[in-house]
């Protein structure tokens, strides 16, 4: 009998060209992403160096990170922005490399479309110059961010110089309570394993509360295994799976389809494989949760407090705390619950996908958002965008006064026009609530759409189970 | 790429952990269709003043430290992001070596491939190497990657390990795809093997 493999082992076996005598191994890319940021001195070096683009038939370009979520048929404005789209545009041409633009319906965050698309698939080896890559994990693939050097490297041999990860297992056993969500699980987990908790790993979620969860659960906590300092997130593709996949306008179709389920059922790790590590959590346990600091694993449940550097044993940790502290002006002992916030961003690749936009819309029906508060939705594609047009979810949330938006990246990370202004502090759906991270000077609290919802109306940081 | 064989510089010492992408160069500064010119940006919210002005306070505002090739900070260094103008921007500054407990795998990969030497030491060593580092223009450390030591400036050597075929590629300053190519013809075997396996895989045309 072979030994027992887990799903990354699959995956990681299945695509590798060639081992290297000292473990490093030429590993096979099914699906590079591509996007205007980190793409221009990848290109330029294949240019450089007279090399092609080996693959463009396994290769999707399109724009997300610096468009303009406003109106976009003026073009972009901001002249570097336009200068990074303009040289995405030669160099998609010049190496005949498939690309979205700006102004096609499917346009959006390269995490949201690759799935939305079925560019990304079970069993595949997905890779984006971009650490959310992991997002695609989701599906059963293993996926991960690469730098620039890297991205040149995909473009000219379509494969990756890799050691393989380590394999972690964390297991979420039980049910989600009420008003609870998949952002919430994977803020729980980082709170529990730290930043770094996951460094050299690839995360494999399992357990009934993650088989529980539908697609959009599942890409919010695959997204965000990159916070725990995971080199991927994955999760064993299952009739879920499958039901998602299915007719996507690039998955297989028809007798190919079936050839693919029937490969993507092999995935699954075997019984008794082994993980280097193993975190479990019980999901009931979990409440809806919010960061207080300048870094994901800085966070308590909506209904604690601040917590008190004095508490810290760790003289090094407790000097960094006071520094979240300062940056984010709160005091300890504070309640969450009375954290008034300025600005409320719905969006991003962890949660700007119709599920998302559904959950804060039934937050936002029928009310207001609070006086003072800015709050934006911005859907993370056209796709995203025209499905809750048709389902007049854009109606009620500018009813309640939301801005509703274009799809890109927007303030996840202020590469465009939409950021914070120094001292202003945000209820967001991202991923990263690092110093500056949405604008100089900008402070964000990270939690899941519903809660943004709840802290839109409410105009602070609100538990959503006393609205919903 | 440059080759690293041997660097004897100033250090600077920077006692922050989870140093984070956003923090070596903001997104604001990721606008730029090339790789020189970040180092003036390079951690740009820790270095400058909402006016722009430096803060005097900062290790790299101050001499000699304005003069630093190698860095030592604190654990996980380098988390966040995957954007290589982290590196870009520590090597646009002089910076060729990093030294902490720890760093983020993506940051840590990018290092290599742009000749930014990583070294992963225990705390209470980095700690140590900034004592060392604080004495400044007094001080230097060397970094021998050949013989995989740093040498403290009283002397003594403390031995660092670090992958062999990344070892080779910095001493050498080889690119990777010059060598992932020399193996084309296994790469051509593989799409062959994976077309007649797993012929349902759909190519991407016709956007
Ligand atoms: S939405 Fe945010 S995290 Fe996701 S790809 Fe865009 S910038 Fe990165």
């Amino acid at each position: 009998m072979a030994e027992p493999r887990t799903l990354f082992d699959k995956v990681w076996d299945s695509h590798v060209v060639e081992r290297l005598p000292d473990g490093t191994c030429i590993l096979y890319i099914d699906r590079h992403l591509t996007h205007e940021v980190t793409s221009p001195q990848a290109f330029e070096g294949l240019r450089m160096a007279g090399r092609r683009v080996r693959r463009p038939d396994a290769t999707i370009a399109v724009v997300d990170h610096n468009v303009p979520t406003s109106d976009r048929s003026k073009g972009i404005e901001e002249p570097e922005s336009r200068l990074q789209v303009e040289t995405l545009e030669r160099n998609v041409a010049e190496f005949g490399v498939p690309y979205i633009p700006l102004l096609d319906a499917r346009q959006g965050i390269v995490h949201i479309i690759g799935p939305e698309l079925g560019i990304s698939l079970p069993g595949f080896t997905i890779v984006c110059g971009d650490s959310h890559t992991s997002t695609h994990g989701a599906l059963g693939a293993l996926a991960f961010g690469i730098g620039t050097s890297e991205v040149e490297h995909v473009l000219a041999t379509q494969t990756l110089l890799q050691k393989p990860a380590k394999n972690m297992l964390v297991r979420v056993d039980g049910t989600l309570g009420f008003g609870c969500t998949a952002k919430d699980i994977v803020l729980a987990i980082i709170g529990r394993i730290g930043t770094a908790g996951g460094t050299g790993h690839v995360i494999e979620y399992a357990g009934e509360a993650i088989r529980a969860l539908d697609m959009a659960g599942r890409m919010t906590v695959c997204n965000m295994s990159i916070e725990a300092g995971a080199r991927a997130g994955m999760i064993a593709p299952d009739e879920t799976t499958f039901d998602y996949v299915r007719g996507r306008p690039y998955a297989p179709k028809a007798g190919a389809f079936e050839q693919a389920v029937a490969y993507w059922r092999t995935l699954p790790s075997d019984p008794g494989a082994r993980y280097d590590r193993t975190v479990t959590l019980d999901a009931g346990a979990v409440a809806p949760m919010v960061t207080w600091g300048t870094s994901p694993e800085a966070v308590v449940p909506v209904t604690g407090t601040v917590p008190d550097p004095e508490g810290e044993p760790d003289e090094a940790r407790r000097a960094q705390m006071r520094r979240m502290l300062d940056y984010m002006a709160l005091t300890p002992g504070q309640r969450m619950q009375d954290v008034p916030v300025d600005v409320v961003f719905i969006g991003s690749c962890t949660n700007g996908r119709i599920e998302d936009i559904r959950a804060a819309a039934t937050i936002a029906r029928g009310r207001k958002v609070a006086p003072g508060v800015r709050a934006l939705v911005v859907p993370g594609s056209g796709l995203v965008k025209q499905q809750a047009e048709e389902e007049g979810l854009d109606r009620v949330l500018t009813e309640a006064g939301f801005e509703w938006r274009e799809a890109g990246c927007s303030m996840c990370l202020g590469m465009n026009p939409d950021k914070l202004t120094p001292g202003q502090r945000c209820a967001s759906t991202s991923n990263r609530n690092f110093e500056g991270r949405q604008g100089p000077g900008g402070r964000t609290h990270l939690l899941s759409p519903a809660m943004a919802a709840a802290a839109a109306v409410t105009g602070r940081l609100a538990d959503v189970r006393e609205l919903a | 790429m440059d080759r690293f064989t041997t660097l004897t510089a100033i250090a600077a010492p920077l006692p922050l952990a989870n140093v984070d992408t956003d923090k070596i160069i903001p997104a604001r500064f990721l606008k730029t269709i090339k790789r020189t010119g970040l180092g003036v940006h390079l951690f740009d919210t820790l270095r400058y003043d909402e006016s722009g002005a430096e803060r005097p306070d900062f290790v790299l505002n101050q001499e000699p430290y304005r003069r630093a090739q190698i860095l030592i900070a604190f654990e996980n260094f380098g988390c966040g992001s995957s954007r290589e103008h982290a590196p870009w921007a520590l090597l646009d500054f002089g910076i060729r070596c990093v030294i902490a407990p720890d760093f983020a795998d993506i940051f840590h990969n990018n290092c290599f491939k742009n000749g930014i030497l990583p070294i992963r030491l225990p705390r209470e060593v980095c700690e140590a190497l900034m004592a060392d580092a604080r004495m400044g223009g007094n001080a230097r450390l060397t970094v021998d990657l050949q013989r995989q030591v740093v040498v403290r400036p009283n002397g003594e050597e403390i031995r660092f390990e670090i992958d062999p075929f990344r070892r080779h590629l910095l001493l050498e300053g080889l690119d990777d795809i010059g060598q992932t190519l020399q193996h084309a013809p296994a790469i051509d075997g593989y799409e062959a093997r994976q077309r007649s396996e797993r012929a349902w895989v759909p190519a991407i045309g016709g956007v």
